[in-house]
Order: C-alpha cells, then structure tokens, then sequence
C-alpha cells in the first residue's frame, strides 16, 4: 500500500512536527508533492541539517516502515536488492545428489531479500518509506541501476522475472555532494537543498529535541553556533545535530559554564578550534 | 482538469527560460510541473514558486537559475548578475585561452597531407615549450593531448570481478551453476577478486597572468581530461577559485574551452593561490574526499601570503590521496623552488613535475598510472 497522500502542505508539515522535525515550508512542500506525484525526493544539504531525519520522522508520523538503504563504495545489486543462500544452494545440491533442476534452485526459497527488495514487495497493508541514504557513496553502475527502480518502481531479477511494487513507496535519497549524481538520476527526483535554519527556528528546535532544557542554554547555544556559521575559513562548520549534542553538553556540565571548554562537541578539526580560541569568537555569550 | 492552454504556454516559456540560464528542461520536466502546478493552490504565487523550482531544479545551482528565470517570466525584478559579466569588457577577455583552428591557407587538405611529415612535426612538438606554440602547433597537438588525457590512475574497489587465478574469495555464484552440471558436486572452483576503478582526480589550474602562456594548453589538457575520464574534477584560479567541471564537460572542445573562460572572472589577473587553495579546502572538501589525486598546475608566483599557502598545502595534503605539483617553470635545468610561494608548498607536496610541453604532461600520465 502507498502511503495516503497527506492532503496538503501544511498536513505534510504537521506530520514531520509531530516527531519533533520543525520544516520550513519549502521542505514540507517538496515532502507532499514527492508524495502527491509519487516522484523520489533528493535532499542536498550541509552535514548535520538533518536530511536522513526527514525520512524518519515522516515514517513514524505516519505509522510506514522505514526501509533504510545505507550506500557506500562498492555497494551493488546483490547488497541492494536480493542475492541467492549460495551455501544453502550447494548444500541442497549435494542431498539430492543432483536431482534439482535450475527452476527449484533458483527459486524463492534460496532467495535473500536485501532493502530494496523488501520494499517492492512489502504488503498492500503496510505503507513504506525507502530511505536510500547517501547515495553519492556509491558509484555510477549503483546509481544506474537505481534509475530503473525510481522511474517504474520495478526491477529485473533474470532468474526470477520482473517485480513490480504493488504501489510505489515514497522514496527520499539524501546526498553529502561528495560528487555530482548523475543527470538521469537527479531528473528523476523532485530536489530539495535543505539550508542550515534561522536562529530563532534552531532555537525551537532545540528546545524539541532536548526536552526540559532551559531556554537560558539554548539561546546561548544557538547565539554561539551562529557565530561560528560566520566564521568563514573554518573547515567544518557545526550542523543542528552539533547544535543538539552541545545543548545536551552544556545540560549535563552547568547552564553557566564557559563554551570554550566544551568545544570539541561542535568543531572537531584541530586547526578550527585553534583558530575560535585565538580570535575569542565565543567571548560574551 | 486538463490545464489551461495559457498555463502550459507561460510553463513553456519557464522552461526555455531556465534553459537560457543553463538549466536543463525537458518535456518530461515540462509535463511534471503542469502535474505539480495541479496540487498546489494555484492563487498562491509563492507555492507554485516552491513546486516549479522543486520539479525543475536539480542542483543547487540550478535554484538561482530558476529564481532568476522565474522572475524573467511571471515579473519580479531581481539584479541582472550576467550584467556584471558584461561589464568585464574585453580586455580580460583577451588573455583567455583561444583554442585554435589553422588558417585555411596552412590546413592541410585531405590527400596532400603526408604521414612522415605529420609524425616528424608532432615529434618536434612534444619538446616545444607551450609558451611558443603557434596557433596552428596548438590545434595539431590536440589529438595529442586528449590521447594522453585517457591515462589515469586507478585503484581498488571493494567491488569485486570474476578473475581468473586463484584469489581472495570463492565465486559462489559460478560454483554453484557449475555444480548443477555435474550432479551437485562443487567441482569446478571459481574465484572472484576486487576491481580496479578510476581514482578520483583533482585539477586545480593557475590562470593568473605569469601563467598565461601556458594556461591554455593546460586548460586544453583538462578539459581532454574532464571529457575522457569518469570521476575527475576540474577547478581554476587567480585570486579566486572557480569550478569548471561543468563547463569543461561536453564533446566539443572548442566551446567547452569558451563556456570555462565565460565562468573563470579572474583570468590573468594576480595570483592568491593561498586564499584559492583555502576555498577549495572548504567549499569543495566533500568533493576531493578521501583518496583523491590532487594535481595543481601553477608557477608558484604567489602574491598572497606564503603561510595561509603552507597551512592550506598541509591540509590538503592531510585530506588528498596524493598532492602533485605541476610547474612550468620546473622544465629549466637549473629551476629551483626559490618563490616565497614554492618555497611554503613544496614540502606537502608528493611530486613536482614540469608541466610546460606534452612530453612533461606524458610524465604525468606516467607518474598518474602508478599512483
């Protein structure tokens, strides 16, 4: 079953925000139109600004079960989408004494379903979300064989035939942009550049996301990673997720302590916090 | 509903629109905004906004295409960038790299054109220093570069191939279709081993003006190279850093050439190359990843400041699989890395080549296929 188009933009909205994921309008757009064009969403963005997190939090809100495809270097059809239990194979070769015939090994029972393959065929009563997480990790054979899952949502085992979803998935990809995707992929997708948030929204997004923390912290926090935002020769710049964990330091040390000390929760490269330090870039908040 | 005729024709008109700007627009694209448009409220400007721009858009370069082709269609000033391009004017323009076409007169025509000649010209072409190539020895060592362009270096993936000799994990796959053939016993062993894939490579050119002579046949080189190979990015410099890749990528040499001079604003000005390798360090971090061969063509005349050159030549070298300098000037027999820039760069680098005639750039694609 697909997931019930949510109605509108603003219904698509509240779902995210009911799991505590504050989008802007155009984020919970893009959400409602992959959903109401049954069309794959491509969300770019900076580390930490919470791309993989939409997936999520629309699954849960909406009660689908979150398929999740983590995608790295050297990642193909036989971790994707099926594979065969070669041991089983061979061990039910040697005890019929070769009395199995191509169809009956090559059948279902011997068949290893991986991520994608559980989606296509996921039951008409069990809506899904396919979360195909950095696919800019893989490489061009992956993607290209991507392309005729996101267009038609079906794919080719040749021993078994053509499977098709019973109806599409919504299906949201995230990208580091560690390189460029191809164009017949990206044109595929609706494309969505997830930016970091305002003050005001990280602020409320803090306050979700690290409940009972007091407001005198997550003003503080906000104020200093928007300072370091600004400084614009650091190599790594703090996401929202860095935002989080520091409000969560800062919790368990003491809403007054200086934020020099717990540093190393939002910059993790050396020269970056050399450089913070030297130029008192956090001094007064 | 079927859409109004008017809503398609000003969607046509969006569309070829963001194409002029450089986006790319189909009829499929064209077909999914009238979808969108539908779902959206349609007396809301800024909804459709937001679905035109989710459909057409598919970089983050495109979305200032499409605001800008948006406003150029449905109204809404916004400040004319291509504006500032033009203002440039000429004379920044003269120094760019002209590929050239031999002068009717000296093309050789269809028959006449001997082999022995051609071989013994493009022989003394490969000692001849870049800076004194005429327009015509530039077009004939073309060919000559986008040969060398395919070499690169390779490395292992974690995706693996059948291979024919014993190696480090069984092929079940074959093992068992072969099994099927003699009664269920696994006689026939199969093995699989890790493929060999191109390794991501990085061109970082110097355009300032004491590169010149050169830059446009290194240019030449890149763009055989972002044209031939997968998996190469291409960026150049003056006192600031422009990515390329895109421009340079396409079939036709001469345009590829044309559109990257269009994008590079700084072409024979001065030289940072510091604050460039600084920008490219962190705008484009991600893009070199791990395991990336770095490979700066520049003379090293620095006007910036030699510390922020070593500190960024030291993260780079940090971040890179390998940093290979290729420097015109290091051709001369008795060159030695004397500018305050060189000097700061030279001990994170891996290699410095000389870079000023083919011959140093076959070096390279040596020097490329053992790395």
């Amino acid at each position: 079953m697909s997931l019930e188009p949510t109605g509108s933009v603003e219904a698509a909205r509240a779902a995210l925000a009911s799991q505590g994921y504050l989008a802007d309008r155009p984020l919970a757009l893009a959400l409602y139109l992959a959903l109401e064009l049954g069309q794959p969403l491509l969300l770019e963005g900076e580390a930490g600004v919470g791309k993989t997190e939409v997936a999520r939090a629309y699954a849960q809100a909406t009660r689908a079960r979150l398929i999740r495809l983590q995608c790295h270097e050297g990642i193909d059809v036989h971790h994707a989408l099926y594979d065969w239990d070669y041991s089983r194979q061979l061990l039910a070769l040697r005890a019929a004494e070769g009395g199995l015939d191509e169809g009956e090994l090559f059948s279902r029972r011997f068949l290893l379903r991986r991520p994608l393959l559980e989606a296509l065929e996921a039951g008409p009563d069990q809506p899904v979300v396919v979360l195909i997480d950095e696919i800019d990790r893989a490489d061009d054979e992956f993607e290209a064989f991507l392309l005729e899952l996101l267009s038609d949502f079906q794919v080719t085992i040749p021993e078994l035939g053509t499977i098709v979803a019973t109806s599409p998935p919504l299906v949201v990809l995230t990208s580091n942009r560690t390189r460029e995707l191809h164009d017949a992929l990206k044109r595929r997708c609706l494309y969505h550049w997830i930016d970091y948030p305002t003050a005001e929204r990280e602020r409320e997004i803090v306050h979700i996301r690290v409940p009972g923390v007091p407001d005198q912290i997550a003003t503080r926090v906000v104020q200093a990673v928007g300072r370091l935002r600004e400084q614009s020769d650091l190599y790594k710049l703090p996401g929202v997720g860095e935002t989080i964990v520091w409000a969560r330091a800062l919790l368990a040390l003491d809403a007054s302590a200086p934020l020099e000390e717990s540093l190393g929760a939002v910059l993790k490269v050396h020269e970056d916090l050399v450089r913070v330090h030297q130029r008192g870039v956090l001094e007064g908040v | 509903m079927q859409p109004g005729e008017a809503v398609v024709a000003r969607l046509g008109a969006l569309a070829a629109a963001f194409r002029l700007q450089g986006g790319r627009a189909g009829v499929g694209e064209l077909l999914l905004s009238v979808r969108a448009l539908a779902c959206v409220d349609s007396a809301s400007r800024e909804d459709s906004r937001l679905a035109l721009r989710a459909v057409l858009c598919s970089t983050r370069g495109d979305i200032e295409r499409f605001e800008r082709a948006f406003a150029a269609v449905f109204g809404q000033p916004t400040p004319d960038v291509a504006q500032e391009l033009k203002d440039l004017g000429q004379i920044e323009r003269e120094a760019l790299p002209r590929t050239a076409v031999p002068g009717s007169s000296q093309a050789p025509s269809g028959p006449q054109e001997t082999v022995p000649a051609a071989w013994s010209e493009v022989e003394i072409l490969r000692e001849k220093d870049f800076a004194r190539y005429s327009e015509r020895e530039v077009a004939l060592a073309r060919e000559l570069i986008a040969r060398l362009a395919r070499r690169g270096p390779m490395r292992l993936s974690r995706r693996t191939q059948a291979a024919r000799r014993r190696s480090h994990a069984p092929d079940l796959r074959r093992i068992v279709r072969a099994s099927l053939r003699t009664g269920g016993e696994p006689l026939q062993r199969s093995w699989r081993a890790p493929s060999l894939r191109p390794r991501q490579v990085v061109l970082v050119c110097d355009v300032s003006g004491s590169m010149a002579p050169y830059a446009r046949m290194l240019l030449q080189y890149m763009q055989a190279c972002v044209a031939a190979r997968r998996r190469v990015e291409a960026f150049a410099f003056g006192t600031r850093l422009t990515r390329i890749t895109q421009e340079l990528a396409g079939r036709d040499p001469d345009r590829a050439l044309e559109r990257a001079s269009t994008a590079v604003l700084d072409i024979a000005g001065g030289t940072r190359i510091g604050s460039a390798l600084a920008e490219l360090n962190r705008a484009h971090g991600r893009r070199l990843g791990r395991g990336s061969l770095v490979v700066i063509l520049s003379d090293g005349w620095d006007r910036g400041d030699p510390e922020l050159l070593g500190a960024e030549m030291a993260r780079l070298r940090r971040t890179a699989h390998r940093l290979v300098w290729l420097n015109p000037l290091a051709a001369h027999p008795t060159y030695e890395p004397l500018t305050r820039g060189m000097r700061a760069a030279i001990p994170h680098t891996d290699r410095l080549l000389p870079g000023n005639s083919l011959a140093s750039l076959e070096q390279l694609a040596v020097m490329l296929e053992e790395m």
